[in-house]
């Protein structure tokens, strides 16, 4: 009787041991499913109100209800009562195109491995970005930022001029509609939206999505796929809700500048700029006690939430000069590749374009060492015209997701430094196909010594992944880096990752022993099946 | 040896079995678990494995307390005190005379559950590999915190090497644990003592002095 019953207390004790344990199980890992990430929740709470207030109906204003013959009158109209913007304006690298150390800029003398250089504003080609009038330096263009209207400024003031003094009563007709399509323009001011940014950083390098490969078009209306920020059935963030502003200066990293130089939340500090995923999400994005909260310190968040760039449009990879300048039936010429993309011009030599791209990851502490035509670089092997600067053992320093766009273009073989050739213009590269007369007069614009003897050098150059955020169901797996071979994060040495590194000796003789012992039961085994075997016979 | 001579004894209490399946389940998840973090083979995604890894791994140490405790306040901590008496015998035993079908030269008793080959196993694996297994899997859990807890001057890469080495090592004791049970008089009888607590064994046999686990009056 004792027995029984301590049988079936045994029973139920195993049973109900079973049943804590399995509640316990699931309610520790259901409600991690139930409950939302609490960094996404902040972030929600941060960003709640959407639309600034407008006390301002721009068209009403007396100064903007005139007829505009050119630009700069615009611009005069906006500064009467916007009296501090120039001024402001005018201190910022998107007018300066200046680094505040007064070297690097494209105004200064840094080089890419794209269209090399711009010479000190002197090659024209580039001025097509610039915010002024008509690539003059005059006076500030406001409305390529503000203005929310298409339209093409440079053709409707020609247009408008040259039919104004028409007698030609259709031509007064075209003329009067010109200058109300002016008008209007010049009174749909707003907040720069995507278009605006994305007029000349969707097309940096001289094209969609040449330079940046997280940045071009295709972020001009979004879908939450391709980025859940700015997505316009999600967020529909546009980029200066990041990119927050502050007298006109733009929150964003500037050359050797990095973005942010501390890492807060709004919660830490509400003046902060947004421009870090910390800014909004903080440090612990993810459910409490989730092993992704314990990457954050090492990892950016960038490299697990953008698995891929160039998810719609293609970005150039790589851009081969040293191949330019060949004819055909004596006249330049180019062909289509991949994409619909050209891969070849006599006027710009080899590339290749590339979609859905894995980063290169490196570590990264937010500032980016470059070499600018003014320091030496060695030739013998490939140039690193910008990379990451960072390490492991640097705090600030986090695993960051990067393109890497090879390059080779033409260096000063006796100088040891890379040229920066004109490229746009008569004298330029693209119409004379004369390299010695476009790096000559290149360096001349930069006061810069040429030897007259040069040669290619292979380079590469980084851009920062930072944009196409992807939703948190495509984020890259753990075991996309947590592997053994072929893993994202192979390339990084000097610290131990489980599931990537292991121990050749304790490996190689860990399993010698589990298989050994394998081997050694077995046989142990079977010679007891042998023995009792014979043993039998011998009984019989 | 006939089964006339066999009498039941009652030898593994209803905490030892319970705590030695708990652990067993324990133990075979965080293999499967960690080879699988470690690369090994592939079964519930890294993830998975390692939510089910660090679970596992904390329920085991917040365990092993109680087993403690249960193994000092009962005294059975006595049946782990190792001793090289009749230990050749065991091992002459295990390589040879098993295969002759000869006697158990240590049969268990009541209070001499473990033969001398035993008691060093279970020694070094209670008191020595366990252990060092759950503080250095707790470690390596807490990597984030190391700092906070002035650890952070050991490289991961240590902690991971001798977590790896010691999750080797209770591999290699699970397979020839598992096959030692098959080594009773027939087949299943030591998993069955392990399920009901009442283990077969030959009648007459003495139980040495050195053997009893019982406090010597003093």
């Amino acid at each position: 009787m004792k027995r029984v019953m301590r049988q079936h207390f045994t029973r139920w004790l195993i049973l109900a041991g079973t049943g804590i344990l399995l509640f316990y199980g699931t309610a520790v890992f259901a409600a991690d499913e139930s409950s939302a990430a609490p960094g996404r929740e902040m972030a929600r709470q941060a960003t709640k109100t959407k639309r600034p207030g407008i006390t301002v109906d721009h068209s009403r204003l007396a100064a903007l209800n005139k007829p505009f013959k050119s630009g700069p009158e615009i611009t005069k109209a906006c500064q009467s009562c916007h009296t501090e913007a120039e001024s402001q304006f005018h201190q910022t690298i998107h007018w300066t195109w200046k680094a505040d150390d007064n070297i690097r800029g494209k105004a200064g003398y840094s080089i890419n491995n794209f269209c090399i250089s711009a010479n000190k504003m002197q090659d024209k080609g580039c001025l097509s970005c610039h915010p002024g009038w008509n690539k003059s330096m005059d006076s500030i263009n406001c409305l390529v930022c503000h203005g929310q209207k298409d339209i093409n400024w440079e053709e409707s003031f020609q247009d408008l001029n040259a039919l104004s003094a028409s007698k030609d009563p259709e031509e007064v007709e075209i003329a009067k509609e010109i200058r109300n399509n002016i008008q209007t323009a010049a009174q749909s001011v707003g907040l720069p939206g995507r278009k605006n940014c994305g007029s000349c950083h969707f097309y940096g390098g001289g094209g969609d999505g040449v330079k940046h490969g997280d940045l071009d078009s295709s972020l001009a209306k979004p879908n939450k796929a391709l980025d859940v920020h700015m997505g316009t059935d999600g967020q529909d963030f546009r980029c200066t809700r990041c990119h927050t502003t502050r007298l006109h200066k733009i929150a964003g990293r500037i050359y050797t500048a990095p973005a942010a130089t501390h890492r807060k939340s709004l919660v830490e500090d509400d003046l902060i700029a947004k421009i870090t995923c910390e800014s909004c999400h903080t440090a612990t994005p993810h459910k409490a006690g989730s092993k992704p909260n314990d990457h954050t310190d090492k990892v950016a968040c960038q490299s697990c939430h953008i698995p891929t760039f160039a998810r719609v449009n293609p970005t150039k990879m790589s851009w081969d000069w040293s191949k330019a300048g060949v004819l055909k039936d004596g006249k330049p010429f180019k062909t289509v590749g991949a994409y619909g993309k050209e891969d070849y011009l006599s006027i710009k030599g080899e590339m290749k374009w590339e979609k859905n791209i894995k980063p290169v990851y490196y570590w990264f502490n937010g500032s980016i060492d470059d070499v600018t035509t003014k320091d030496t670089i060695d030739p013998s092997k490939r140039v690193a015209v910008s990379r990451p600067a960072g390490s492991r053992n640097d705090k600030n320093s986090r695993i960051f997701p990067f393109k890497v766009h090879q390059g080779s273009q033409p260096y000063d073989k006796v100088n040891k430094t890379l040229l920066a050739p004109v490229l746009s213009g008569n004298d330029g590269y693209w119409k004379t196909l004369d390299w010695p007369s476009a790096l000559s007069k290149g360096q001349q614009a930069l006061g810069l010594p040429f030897s007259g003897e040069f040669d290619f050098v292979e380079t590469s150059y980084v851009f920062p992944t930072t944009h196409m955020v992807a939703p948190k169901e495509n984020a890259v797996k753990c075991s996309e880096c947590h592997r053994r071979d072929d893993g994202r994060l192979a390339n990084l040495a000097g610290f131990y990752m489980p599931g990537r590194d292991r121990n050749r000796w304790i490996n190689t003789l860990g399993w010698l022993a589990v298989i050994g012992s394998l081997i050694g039961v077995t046989i142990h085994g079977l010679g007891r099946v042998f023995a009792a075997r014979n043993g039998r016979k011998e009984n019989k | 040896m006939s089964l006339i001579n066999m009498k039941l004894i009652y030898l593994y209490s209803r905490f030892e079995r319970f705590w030695h399946w708990f652990q067993a389940v324990l133990i075979i998840l965080l293999l499967a678990t960690g080879f699988e973090i470690y690369g090994a083979w592939k079964i519930l995604g890294f993830r998975t494995a390692v939510d089910v890894h660090s679970f596992t791994g904390l329920t085991w140490l917040i365990g092993f307390a109680f087993f403690v405790f249960w193994l000092f306040t009962t005294g059975e901590w006595r049946q782990y005190i190792p001793t090289t008496k009749k230990m050749f015998e065991v091992i002459r035993y295990y390589s040879y005379g098993i295969f002759k079908g000869e006697s158990h030269p240590v049969p268990k008793r009541k209070d001499a559950k473990h033969n001398p080959l035993q008691r060093l196993t279970y020694l070094s694996l209670a008191a020595l590999l366990l252990p060092v297994q759950m503080l250095t899997g707790f470690l390596y859990w807490g990597y984030n915190s190391w700092s906070g807890w002035g650890l952070s001057i050991i490289p991961l890469e240590v902690m991971a090497l001798i977590h790896m080495a010691g999750a080797f090592a209770i591999f290699q004791f699970l397979i020839i644990h598992i096959y030692m049970t098959t080594t009773g008089h027939t087949i299943f009888a030591h998993i069955r003592a392990m399920i009901t607590g009442w283990e077969e064994v030959e009648k007459e046999e003495k139980v040495e002095d050195w053997e009893k686990a019982t406090v010597k009056s003093p």
